[in-house]
């Protein structure tokens, strides 16, 4: 808090006049230096990866990434052809994209259904049902696997290891928090709207499929996104349901989770494996922030 | 192309299509069913599908797991208690425990302890939103890359050996260590090493709503402080503060749900090494390593028992929200 106190004469109208004979931003000075302090340190992890992820392995074990910030003549992206090239990583992204657009879209769209059925059809138990779902929102998974693991293994119905039992995981899991974001926005839209619809001779399907979810899109797009990178940045779900049966159909989590386990300190493969899994949710979170940002809110204050 | 690729386009075009298809039909089945019974039947149809998959993928095996915590190794016999009786028994699990607790409290405090001070902070500059972007940014990533990305920061040679590890480089400046921070397991260091990286993803998370809650405050009731008297500090104590506590609750219980499933974080970095270990890890690897599902599942239910208030404090902000509907 040290830091706000010279700014109080800048902001107040109360400001002393011996405030006033200096320049505004030397009394502010404190202020941004704490700022860019606390972004540089938030940033210094990250950074520090990428400069050695651009370094040659020999530079990389010899001496520290900072020795090259300022030298990028020295840069390179061999690391990253050779873990493209060499390792499950190339393959391991074409899995992630595999497994996370179906994770997406069904979700979204079955829940779509339930959330207009509990913003605009009267039945019995509604309420207790829109409870039932907000309880679900933070049940943890640990308590399906064992008995989901039977269910869908050998003995069962054999998909264990298949993309589909990650899709279908993946969209009930979703399910629950999407309900919510989808129902809280659709709940919120105008009556009088769906009622001269109905008026009109609309059925429910109509206003559905040509009010309800047109005038949901900004929610729609942030759920999308929230999802998206929710199941790209999984790593329990694909190990459990995909992680022992299916080594060829792994995501990008669990294969470098895995190579951490092998390489321990090759940081010529780690750095950039890591990069390449961050790259999708980097230009995801620099294009359509605003919808992330909608959505990871979105589960904890009413949307 | 891949024919793994063609599988996933027809996947994104038939299902949503059938999905379409059945919410067109519940009208046509609607037909057949006596018009003033229409109402009654249609809400059902359209819940059906994600009743389904909760069905399926969370309320039977949640049923089928705390049965299963109560029978042994095999599944073949019942022993009561003796699962749970071991987990709370036991050093190795207790530390589990312990650990847990560590990450409940420690990581919610650093989330909203540097969310809120940024959030104020940040508040006060015309570059506001390109710092949130910095520190909101972590969120985005994986657990495992965050993970790899700290391994990094942590990383300890021999003493002799050139420190390439941010964090031990940093601390030959000062000329101390190097210190193998993820094996110093003295008062639990390392576990608080590895909350650090939660923190660092998640602070982001309680800036963005602090920041809002904190924008929702009048200006003018600070101002009118201010011109009474108040010192800036007070502001904040008996303005902000209070005004903000119902935000603070929101982000501390979600932050609480996060720090208790914590396992990506611990599997990357330490796999519950050092005394590391947290019950969501030790659940898999009593599943996977030990093949024990009766103790596996019983330690499934201490998660969900340890969930359940918060659960309960979830629902019943829920409830006074939509009581205002």
């Amino acid at each position: 808090m040290t830091a706000q106190a010279p700014s109080v004469p800048a902001l107040g109208a109360t400001a002393a006049p011996s405030a006033r004979r200096r320049p505004r931003w030397v009394g502010r000075l404190p202020l941004h230096l704490a700022i860019v302090g606390l972004a540089v340190l938030w940033l210094v992890p990250t950074i520090g990866l990428l400069v050695n992820s651009l370094r040659p392995a020999a530079d990389i074990a010899s001496s520290g990434w900072w020795t090259a910030i300022f030298s990028p003549a020295q840069w390179t992206l061999d690391n990253y052809v050779a873990v493209l090239n060499q390792s499950d990583i190339g393959p391991a992204f074409v899995n992630s994209i595999i497994i996370s657009v179906p994770a997406t879209i069904i979700p979204v769209l079955v829940a779509s259904f339930a959330a207009y059925a509990f913003a605009w059809m009267e039945f019995p138990f509604r309420n207790a049902l829109a409870v039932a779902v907000v309880g679900f929102l933070v049940v943890p998974l640990q308590v399906t696997f064992i008995p989901m693991l039977q269910l869908l293994g050998p003995k069962g119905f054999g998909i264990i290891g298949s993309f589909l039992a990650v899709w279908l995981a993946h969209t009930a899991y979703g399910l629950p928090f999407a309900v919510f974001l989808l129902r809280n926005y659709m709940a919120e839209l105008p009556r009088e709207v769906f009622e001269s619809a109905a008026l009109d001779g609309a059925s429910p399907v109509t206003s559905f499929l040509r009010l309800a979810l047109p005038m949901s899109v900004p929610v729609i797009a942030a759920l999308a996104i929230f999802q998206f990178l929710f199941v790209w940045n999984d790593l329990l779900v694909a190990f459990v349901y995909l992680g022992l049966a299916a080594p060829d159909n792994l995501p990008l989590t669990v294969v470098i989770a895995n190579l951490v386990n092998s390489v321990g300190g090759g940081w010529e493969l780690l750095g950039p494996a890591a990069f390449i899994s961050m790259a999708l949710p980097l230009v995801v979170f620099f294009t359509l922030q605003r919808y992330f940002v909608r959505g990871i809110v979105g589960g904890s204050v009413k949307g | 192309m891949d024919s793994r690729i063609l599988l996933m386009i027809a996947v994104c075009i038939a299902v949503p299509a059938a999905l379409i298809g059945y919410i067109v039909l519940t009208e046509q089945f609607l037909r057949l069913v006596p018009e003033r019974f229409r109402p009654r039947v249609r809400p059902w149809l359209w819940l059906a599908p994600t009743f389904l998959f909760l069905l399926v993928f969370l309320v039977y095996p949640t049923i089928a797991t705390l049965l299963r915590s109560f029978q042994d190794e095999a599944g073949k016999a019942f022993v009561g208690f003796d699962n749970y009786a071991w987990f709370f028994t036991n050093p190795g699990t207790l530390s589990t425990l312990k650990n847990n607790v560590l990450w409940v409290i420690v990581t919610p405090l650093l989330c909203v302890g540097f969310g809120l001070l940024i959030a104020v902070l940040v508040d006060r500059v015309r570059y506001e939103p390109a710092a949130k972007s910095v520190i909101f940014l972590p969120l985005a990533i994986s657990m495992v890359a965050a993970a790899v990305i700290w391994r990094f920061m942590f990383q300890y040679q021999p003493p002799g050996e050139p420190q390439t590890g941010t964090l031990n480089a940093a601390a030959g400046l000062a000329g101390a260590g190097p210190f193998p921070w993820l094996t110093m397991q003295t008062l639990s260091f390392n576990t608080i090493l590895l909350i650090i990286v939660m923190a660092w993803m998640w602070t982001g998370f309680a800036m963005v709503i602090l920041s809002a809650g904190l924008k929702g405050i009048s200006p003018e009731l600070m101002e009118a402080a201010r011109v009474d008297g108040a010192s800036e500090l007070q502001v904040f104590r008996r303005i902000v503060l209070p005004l903000l506590l119902p935000t603070l609750a929101v982000v501390t219980t979600t932050i609480v749900i996060v720090a208790l499933k914590t396992f990506d974080i611990v599997y990357v970095m330490t796999n519950g090494n050092y005394d590391t270990d947290v019950i969501a890890n030790r659940m898999i690897k009593e599943m996977f390593t030990n093949g024990n599902f009766g103790r596996a599942s019983a330690i499934a239910m201490v998660l969900l028992i340890a969930i359940i208030p918060i659960m309960a404090l979830n629902v019943q902000r829920f409830r006074a929200q939509e009581a205002l509907r």
